[in-house]
């Protein structure tokens, strides 16, 4: 089992508000890791942290074990690091199938003269990256979508093509905020063998979710956050258990909630 | 009655349309220059400049537009790290620097202007470099910068967070609308034949600015409708002397009213 992400001792400040604190946590290659805790947690925070979106106050980031805090962004995802947004985010003006290209962005960038003959018409990395998209739509059971305009979309189908936007970008891991928020129970379903699908081809996904069945079935590994803090970690048959969890997630051990 | 007159209207309607898509192309990723005018001015100097030293148009046209990309770079940078109206602001600074700057640099004439350019600036040079500008503009839409550079306008944070390079993007953006404006400038010093530095000045850059609106901003094509309204609509109103100005105006407040979003509408894509 060898360690893709390292959360190394990773602080954050707002002013006086300590909304993450001294967190560690390592995201093994190959799982579905999942980031559970109540709202104010932390769970978003770190999750900005770790795309690069938010600095840390303080602590180390490590990706393949390679150094990368205080990286931009758009270096990051170069890395293989690609996230979704828990508000939906969609570039209006573009088509679905475009939005899904702005992942591919960094992969096609050829450099100046390959850039110069792409737009003389040697349009070989841009025919790639359509290519690329249209199998990520399809991917995500979004085939038929590519010609609309994001606004056109049901959110549940915005949301998934967040997520086929992140994996445009061919990323090592997939960052999940909250992916499943206002599904019903077939779509959660259609979402949790997303996800495994996802991890079937060989992509470790870290999942910020509250929805705790769809958490249970699919998550490898589980990190409860509470107030800033890691107050537990492990399989999920251990974290339903944990009676730290249960307090501070659930109030006073409501456990069947947990493990239905 | 195709006169030299409408030729020399047909002609600065062509620099104002260029003027038009040169500052469409940056405002695509989200940057609205009001200093669009000093960019035209430095592709004026230097150009006419070199058709002074007997260097031929072409070559003189494209050092022109040159410089003036070159002078986008140093005046985008700092635009890099701030947003919406802050980048009008710095803008209109950076044209009124290179105003006052011309109007106190003795080799180009200073307050005197620059005069005896030569008329070289033909009617179908400046019809192919709009055209030119314009397969810029469509090429680039369907490319991987223009996907850039629309979603930086729409949503930095999800264009960074997706792999795009802020810097890199707006950076050329800006400069590629320099480029374009110094072309014009060059088109404007060889038919006005003088230069001097209040030509350039903010009210330039500002009707270079009620094109793209007035037009639409959301379309290539609004700068087309919009340099054609604010050209001809005053020379045709010419009937009606010392009121063209105030219909003109008038005009303007109801085009403002009735389509807030300019003339032409965004083009909406096909739905399947």
């Amino acid at each position: 089992m060898t360690t893709l992400l390292r959360i190394d001792h990773v602080s954050r400040r707002f002013g006086g508000y300590i909304a993450l604190n001294d967190a560690s946590c390592e995201i093994v290659e190959g799982h579905v890791h999942a980031l559970i805790g109540p709202n104010g947690a932390g769970k978003t925070t770190l999750f900005n942290i770790v795309s690069g979106v938010l600095r840390p106050t303080s602590g180390k980031l490590s990706f393949q074990g390679v150094d990368y805090t205080g990286c931009r962004p758009d270096k990051i995802l170069t890395m293989g690091i690609a996230r979704n947004f828990q508000q939906v985010r969609l570039v209006r003006g573009l088509s679905v199938l475009e939005n899904v290209m702005i992942g591919a962005h960094a992969r096609i960038d050829r450099g100046l003269i390959g850039n110069t003959a792409e737009f003389l018409g040697f349009a070989v990395a841009e025919r790639a990256a359509r290519e690329k998209a249209r199998m990520m739509l399809e991917f995500v059971d979004m085939a038929g979508s590519g010609e609309m305009q994001p606004d056109d979309l049901t959110l549940v189908d915005q949301r998934r093509l967040e997520i086929a936007r992140a994996l445009a970008s061919d990323p090592r891991l997939l960052l999940l905020d909250e992916p499943a928020a206002g599904m019903n129970p077939t779509e959660l379903n259609e979402l949790g063998a997303l996800i495994s699908r996802i991890q079937a081809n060989g992509l470790t996904v870290l999942l910020v979710e509250h929805h705790m069945r769809l958490v249970m079935s699919i998550s490898d590994r589980i990190t409860v956050l509470s107030a800033g803090n890691i107050i537990a970690a492990g399989p999920p048959k251990v974290i339903q258990r944990d009676p730290a969890v249960i307090a501070a997630y659930l109030g006073n051990g409501d456990e069947p909630a947990l493990s239905s | 009655m195709w006169s030299s007159y409408w030729d020399s209207v047909a002609v600065f309607l062509g620099i104002n349309v260029l003027m038009g898509i040169s500052l469409y192309v940056p405002m695509t990723a989200g940057l609205i220059s009001l200093g669009q005018g000093a960019f035209m001015a430095i592709g004026a100097y230097v150009s006419a400049l070199l058709t002074k030293s007997n260097v031929p148009f072409l070559p003189a046209l494209l050092a022109g537009g040159a410089v003036a990309a070159a002078a986008g770079l140093v005046a985008g940078a700092p635009a890099l790290r701030i947003r919406g109206i802050y980048v009008m602001i710095l803008t209109l600074g950076f044209g009124e620097i290179v105003r006052v700057f011309f109007l106190n640099f003795e080799p180009t004439g200073g307050a005197s202007g620059m005069g005896g350019i030569r008329p070289l600036t033909e009617l179908w040079q400046v019809a192919l470099a709009c055209l030119i500008a314009y397969a810029v503009v469509w090429r680039m839409r369907h490319l991987r910068l223009g996907r850039a550079m629309i979603a930086i306008h729409e949503d930095d944070l999800v264009a960074e967070a997706m792999g795009i390079n802020l810097t890199r993007t707006k950076l050329v953006s800006f400069s590629l609308g320099a480029l374009m404006a110094g072309v014009a400038g060059g088109f404007y010093a060889h038919q006005a034949l003088f230069i001097d530095a209040n030509q350039f000045d903010f009210s330039r850059s500002a009707i270079t600015f009620l094109y793209v609106v007035l037009g639409g901003a959301a379309n290539p094509f609004g700068s087309i409708v919009g340099a054609a309204i604010v050209t001809l609509l005053p020379e045709l109103l010419r009937v009606v002397q010392d009121w063209r100005m105030t219909i003109f105006g008038t005009m303007l407040v109801l085009v403002a009213v009735w389509r807030p979003d300019g003339l032409l509408p965004a083009p909406r894509l096909r739905k399947s």
